[in-house]
């Protein structure tokens, strides 16, 4: 059988991205019509490293389309302390389950890991590589917020050497006709394989060291962490960091529209007074969440049931290497 | 030094028995090219190289000879990473039996090792490295990491 794997958001077209943010807005609008879709299905969830928030949602969505959800626990409770290596812990997972979300701290893991599975496998983040489902509700959320894809101007700032957050959305945008400006100290620049396809794709882009000149263009403000452990020192850190924090006075130069997203967790580059402003969405972006995996594993699923040899629906399909 | 000696020396720069020449390398590159064929002196191959030698294609080419050796489809993929001019030579009893350009492969697997510590190529997993290859580089098909200058010191051995 041929399956849907979410690796990467470089291999969703802007038709898959759509189908999958179309499917999220039909259930959202009506959650019931889904309760029972998948209830023989089980979702197994491999979390490699902390994660509250993707691994929730993931669970909290299988349960909403009537299935169930199967974790491996932490990584200390687990066979992996005792030096199984991942391809041997994703391959006997994949016989229990029928689909499987991965964390890990490792670039290229998930891509490894689809490798070795015989279900879909979806990325939910390979260190400081892709998370492909949290970009599809960010572009879930520009949309429900700033009315479409087409035509936005989004800033991105923080961490975008590192942050995956950032690779996957940078990417995906291109499918759109927006216009990138992303917004960072020079030691936290886009990291050259994001850089290079962003040039590929002819992506109108532009890079900052400040927030100040550019945001009053700003349709979209995806703000991220910086955090302590890429700097040397404190002292580095502090002063670095708190350029790019953003409090209710710096949003006083954004246009009223300016909708404000984060991926969450926020720690303090975004002062709780951004909270009560209009701006701020990044609370209901989270909530999103759910919809949006809903719809995810919803057409997986259906790709993986699909049969009549069609192309599955997203993704990048299994067993081809070449990309 | 008696004319025999000299005609000898002559034949071993110029021409091998068996083997492989790999000529029209740009000039400079032919200690990336041994470094590709994991020849460091102390294998005892029998090699000749010449660096700079006039030519009309590239100005300037280096020229590798390698005696009782014919290279493997992923080495020559890897050469023509750094040497896309390359034309690899197989000789037997003399003569060159077959002669093609290198060719740029779509990805080259098992013979560069990814340079980002955190790529999953790098822990204790069953898995090849693979990289695709670009127009000016190449890129790790599982971290995404593209590599452009220095090649040969990510060559794995
Ligand atoms: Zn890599």
């Amino acid at each position: 059988m041929d399956h849907d794997h979410v690796i990467s958001t470089r291999e969703l077209s802007r038709a898959a991205i759509e189908r999958v943010l179309d499917r999220a807005a039909e259930i959202a609008a009506d959650p019931g019509a889904v309760a029972d879709r998948h209830a023989d299905r089980v979702l197994g969830l491999c979390f490699f490293e902390p994660s509250t928030r993707t691994r929730m949602s993931f669970e909290a969505a299988i349960k909403r389309l009537g299935g169930d959800a199967i974790d491996m626990g932490g990584v200390d409770s687990s066979s992996v302390t005792k030096g199984e290596s991942l391809a041997d812990t994703v391959r006997v997972l994949s016989g229990y389950a029928d689909a499987l979300v991965l964390r890990h701290p490792s670039e290229g893991a998930a891509r490894m890991a689809s490798e070795f599975v015989s279900v879909p496998l979806i990325n939910a983040g390979d260190g400081a590589g892709q998370h492909p489902s949290q970009t599809l509700l960010d572009l879930y959320s520009m949309r429900e917020f700033a009315g479409g894809l087409d035509g936005l101007t989004v800033g991105i700032m923080g961490d975008l050497k590192y942050g995956r957050t950032v690779h996957s959305l940078a990417a995906a945008l291109t499918e759109f006709d927006a216009r990138q400006h992303f917004v960072s100290p020079e030691s936290l620049r886009l990291p050259r394989g994001v850089r290079y396809d962003l040039h590929e794709s002819g992506a109108r882009v532009r890079e900052h060291e400040s927030l100040e000149g550019v945001l009053g263009e700003l349709d979209v403000l995806y703000v991220t962490r910086i955090q302590r452990e890429r700097f040397p020192d404190e002292n580095e850190y502090r002063k670095v960091a708190g350029e790019y924090r953003i409090d209710a006075a710096t949003l006083e130069d954004a246009r009223a529209e300016c909708v404000v997203l984060h991926p969450l967790p926020r720690v303090d580059e975004i002062a709780p007074d951004v909270d009560d402003t209009p701006h701020a969405a990044y609370f209901e972006q989270a909530h999103n969440g759910v919809p949006v995996r809903m719809a995810l594993l919803d057409l997986l699923f259906d790709g993986a049931n699909g049969g009549n040899g069609e192309q599955s629906p997203i993704g990048s399909a299994g067993g081809g290497r070449d990309r | 030094m008696t004319d025999a000696a000299d005609v000898d020396h002559e034949l071993r720069v110029s021409k091998i028995r068996n083997g492989t020449v790999i000529d029209h390398v740009a000039g400079g590159g032919a200690l990336t090219v041994l470094a590709i064929l994991g020849i460091d002196g102390s294998t005892g191959a029998v090699v000749s190289v010449g660096m700079n030698v006039p030519s009309d294609r590239l100005g300037r080419k280096d020229v590798v000879k390698v005696e009782d050796r014919e290279l493997s489809q992923e080495e020559v993929d890897v050469i023509s990473l750094i040497a896309p001019a390359a034309t690899i030579n197989i000789v037997r009893e003399y003569d060159v039996v077959e002669k093609h350009r290198v060719e740029r492969p779509g990805t080259v697997e098992g013979v560069l090792s990814c340079p980002n510590h955190s790529c999953i190529t790098a822990a204790a997993e069953p898995v090849t490295s693979r990289f695709a290859v670009l127009d000016d580089g190449v890129r790790c098909v599982y971290c995404e990491t593209i590599v452009r200058e220095d090649l040969a010191a990510y060559i794995d051995v």
